[in-house]
């Protein structure tokens, strides 16, 4: 332990997660939960083809069931309202369907169950279409087109960056390995479910209950919604039960918000929709599906000298944020190692399947597979171990990369040095056993891929020495709570318990962009210490009067404001609020802070400082695969962050051990299995999620390089977990076996198939 | 159809009630009774997101019809705690960090009391197996198994075991 670090008294501690008590006493509301007197289930028919004309909709039979409230077809849904990133997606489709998740009606009745019947005499007649589900054969010239009106299903985005010369560095290149490697949609698989409840009070002011990571720019869409309705004016409040699970899954509006709302407003009733888990896998988003193209080279002393990239992203027939996650994949591209020459070309491409959209890590696992298996592949060639391959190419701190990504604290040489030294110990090389390693780059202080990279905080204080603040962070789960609760609690001199966060509600919470790029440690934790500084400052200023010292002199530890050696000098801090409060011309001790951190926005050739600090992670895996089924079994993990400074070491030990678990189902079992765009495992017994019964022994080392950006030296943490994840997998397969898996998930069938072809 | 009038004894109270004989005990603890601490996660019995005791065994409440629980005693997450005084079992899954969402929490306690009843001091794979039926999304499992071990045998070399505390019985 750092000195630094001992002498924190709240950060650096595993304090237990502040609402865990009412969780582990069933006592936590999430959406499933929360009813209002006089509700009615909304719920939503989807479509039954991949393609399709809507040639007639007959909705009389659903009218007339009693217990239905009403019913909402396509054509009683105005035409402007769209949603997504590209603004390409009706809540309900009037004409055509480009999906099976296509929304064509809904419903609002008194219970689920009329509300279920009522789906079923919904008459619709279609004239299917021939779908298009591949999206390299989407983009061939005479590919059906998924919308009529676009030239081509390919969208229109800038994604390609050219740094140094691609050409040129391959040419003085000793070495040079090229291959393609594919990925799947995989889902989130929350275990709540999703769901909103909207309802308008008298006056056509809106209330919407829902699982969200966007509160803020939710709020936004939904007031377009309203406009679109012809309600100007009017408000909107976003509040966020308890959510259960998030992973990226909700940083978009979706139909069933849009639904609820419109529902709602025509019943005018409070309207809420919950998915079952058959609709939570068929009608919300997968990460993209890749298929990459890369080449790189390196020269005879095992340094890179190029990397050049082409990537083919599954958008599915709408588009979501999914759309931009090319815009992370360049981080990994353009600064995972040091190598100045890179190119990136990747076209988004319409298909008929499920449309896409974040997931833990942002494009970031699927563009580090490639690299880092691509990596291991031209180690071998140029005949150097892998570990130190990744040795001589390792990014350092203090540097900028040909992104003009700033580096400035960067722990990656430790985080190797660590891995190695696991992946080296051990017993001599057992028959079909095998390590492998894999690095990552991410986002550590933020992302600026809005115009704000913001988060706001309104902090007070009571009589009582105890702290309520408000914050524009989200919780989901991953302990946004527990970070702010023990910033502030350092910074004051409190106990974590003394802190109240407030997070749940956009009438009172101040404005934030979400919980994303897992920068709410960074972000919305330098938001919680800025505003606690300031009252702080307003403290220090009443006491200096008492003390009769300057205010800088005084401090704040165990719940006392005191002057350091003088012990006359000191109060219990719940005695001087009091003070402050009960006395002519009294004060409140409160404050506000806006924290925008110093990252910068992509510029036109998408060079700029992303983020105001990076995290770095190396992992590395022992596997022991069976020959005789395929089978890869995971014998020994290691994860390895530079995490700048951990404020709550047992919080972040959980992010990093899911996340590692979600990224071994990336790589080894996870799969939407989609047959001409329609999902076949939507269930948990055919999409296949790691249990408690397949032990997988996870080792989490943090390396503390203490940013001086960060809130306490703090970087984000929440999505590298599952990031290096897969390649390492596949690398440590490779190492078992000789067979190298380019298409995940690395299946008992791919690598039976694959040592077929190897052994003849 | 017509409801009929059921008794059900949960968490040691008799609680009569209105079902329909197809109505889940889940459906009937939830929406009737506003226990709402079960959790539906998948409906189908895969998840454990809804797991209850029946008799002290954990069994699915989405699968079982409240009818079936007629004449059994039903222990809730809620029936856990003694109060507000938090079970040994309760209490270690918050200080071991094995809630994060929460959403799968009541299920895996209810999985890992029924286990702990029989066997207070389970090595890593017997918790493993009997967890084999909850998912979790959030956690990895790693630190829940621990907090279920753990419970009733509190470990010197695990930071988050309240070691200073007698061993748990």
């Amino acid at each position: 332990m750092s000195k630094k670090n001992s002498e924190f008294s709240v950060v650096g501690k595993r304090i237990p997660k502040l609402d865990a008590a009412q969780k582990a006493m069933g006592r936590a509301e999430y959406i499933q939960d929360i009813k209002v007197p006089g509700m009615l289930y909304g719920r939503i028919l989807y479509s039954k083809y991949a393609s399709a004309k809507i040639i007639k909709i007959d909705i009389s039979k659903a009218v007339a069931l009693p217990g239905v409230h009403t019913v909402l077809p396509g054509e009683d849904v105005p035409e402007k309202m769209k949603m997504g990133f590209y603004k390409d997606n009706p809540p309900i489709k009037k004409d055509k369907v480009c999906s099976f998740r296509d929304e064509v009606a809904a419903v609002a009745a008194i219970n689920p169950e009329i509300a279920k019947k009522a789906l079923d005499l919904i008459e619709i007649e279609y004239e299917e279409q021939i779908g298009i589900f591949d999206p390299e054969k989407a983009m061939e010239k005479d590919a059906p087109l998924v919308h009529e009106h676009t030239k081509s299903n390919v969208l229109k985005l800038p994604w390609n960056i050219h740094y140094g010369d691609v050409d040129k560095g391959e040419k003085e290149s000793a070495f040079v390995v090229e291959d393609r490697f594919t990925t799947t949609g995989v889902t989130h698989c929350c275990m709540g479910t999703s769901g909103a409840l909207a309802l308008f009070d008298a006056t056509e002011n809106l209330t919407v209950y829902t699982n969200t990571q966007i509160p803020s720019l939710a709020q936004k869409d939904f007031l377009e919604t309203l406009k679109v309705l012809g309600l100007k004016n009017k408000r909107v409040r976003v509040i966020k039960p308890i959510i259960g699970g998030g992973f990226g899954s909700k940083l978009d509006t979706y139909a069933y918000e849009h639904v609820a709302i419109l529902l709602a407003y025509k019943c005018r009733k409070p309207v809420k929709i919950v998915f079952d888990r058959v609709e939570e896998f068929k009608a919300t988003s997968t990460r993209q599906p890749t298929v990459t193209y890369i080449k790189q080279g390196c020269d005879k002393n095992g340094k890179l000298t190029f990397r050049d990239i082409r990537m083919v992203l599954d958008n599915g027939a709408y588009t979501s944020w999914g759309a931009t996650t090319p815009t992370v994949m360049m981080m990994p591209i353009s600064s995972l190692y040091r190598v100045k020459n890179v190119r990136y070309d990747a076209k988004c491409v319409y298909t008929n399947n499920t449309y896409s959209q974040a997931m833990r890590g942002y494009g970031n696992p699927q563009a580090t597979f490639a690299i880092e298996s691509n990596i291991d592949m031209l180690a071998e060639e140029a005949g150097i171990d892998p570990i130190e391959f990744r040795r001589i190419n390792q990014n350092v701190p203090n540097e900028t990369t040909p992104q003009d990504f700033k580096i400035t604290t960067c722990g990656l040489a430790e985080c190797i040095n660590e891995v190695e030294k696991e992946l080296k110990s051990g017993t001599a090389k057992e028959k079909g056993v095998g390590v492998g390693m894999a690095s990552l780059i991410h986002v550590g202080g933020g992302a600026r891929i809005y115009k704000s990279d913001g988060c706001g905080a309104i902090l007070k204080m009571d009589d009582y020495g105890k702290v309520d603040i408000f914050t524009g962070g989200t919780d989901m789960g991953q302990g946004m709570d527990n970070i702010t609760a023990q910033i502030v609690a350092e910074e004051l001199g409190l106990s974590a318990e003394d802190i109240n966060v407030v997070h749940t509600d956009t009438d009172i919470c101040p404005w934030d962009v979400g919980a994303h790029a897992s920068r709410s440690t960074f972000v919305a934790g330098n938001a919680a210490l800025g505003a606690a500084k300031k009252v702080k400052q307003k403290i220090q200023e009443f006491a200096s009067k008492f003390f009769d010292v300057p205010a800088k002199e005084i401090q704040f530890k165990d719940k006392l404001v005191f002057v350091p050696g003088d012990q006359e000098k000191s109060m219990p801090i719940d005695k001087l609020l009091r003070k402050a409060h009960f006395s002519q011309n009294g004060t409140m001790l409160m404050a506000d802070y806006f924290y925008d951190p110093d990252n910068e926005s992509f510029r036109k050739d998408f060079k700029c400082n992303l983020s105001a600090t990076y995290t770095f992670g190396v992992h590395g895996v022992k596997v022991k695969v069976d020959e005789e089924t395929g089978k890869v079994e995971v014998l020994d993990y290691i994860a390895a962050h530079d995490v700048g400074q951990a404020i709550n070491p047992l919080l972040l030990e959980g992010q990093v051990y899911g996340g590692v678990l979600m990224g071994l189902g990336y790589a080894l079992t996870e799969e939407v299995v989609q047959k001409n765009g329609e999902n076949m495992n939507a269930n948990f017994r055919d999409y296949k999620l790691f249990t408690a019964k397949d032990a997988v022994n996870i080792k989490a080392p943090v390396f503390e390089t203490a940013d001086e950006a960060g809130p306490f030296g703090a970087k984000g943490i929440g999505e590298p977990g599952c990031v290096p994840t897969a390649p390492a997998v596949a690398n440590a397969v490779y190492d078992a076996v000789g067979v190298r898996i380019k298409d995940l998930p690395i299946t008992p069938e791919k690598v039976l198939a694959a040592l077929k072809e190897k052994n003849g | 159809m017509e409801k009929i009038q059921i008794t059900l004894n949960i968490n040691d109270k008799l609680c009569e009630v209105m079902v329909y004989h197809n109505d889940t005990l889940l459906e009937v603890l939830r929406d009737e009774l506003d226990l709402t601490g079960s959790k539906e996660s998948c409906g189908e019995g895969v998840c454990g997101s809804c797991t209850i005791h029946m008799d002290g065994k954990p069994v699915r409440s989405c699968l079982t019809l409240a009818m079936e629980a007629v004449g059994t005693k039903i222990r809730t997450v809620e029936g856990l705690a003694n109060g507000d005084e938090l079970s040994d079992l309760q209490q270690s899954f918050i200080d071991h960090g094995a809630v994060q969402c929460g959403f799968c929490t009541s299920g895996m306690l209810m999985s890992a009391d029924a286990l702990l009843k029989n066997n207070p001091k389970p090595d890593e794979k017997t918790v493993r197996k009997a967890l084999g039926g909850n998912i979790c999304r959030c956690t990895g499992y790693a630190k829940i198994v621990e907090a279920v071990a753990h419970a009733c045998n509190p470990q010197d070399d695990c930071p988050d075991c309240k070691t200073d505390s007698k061993v748990r019985e």
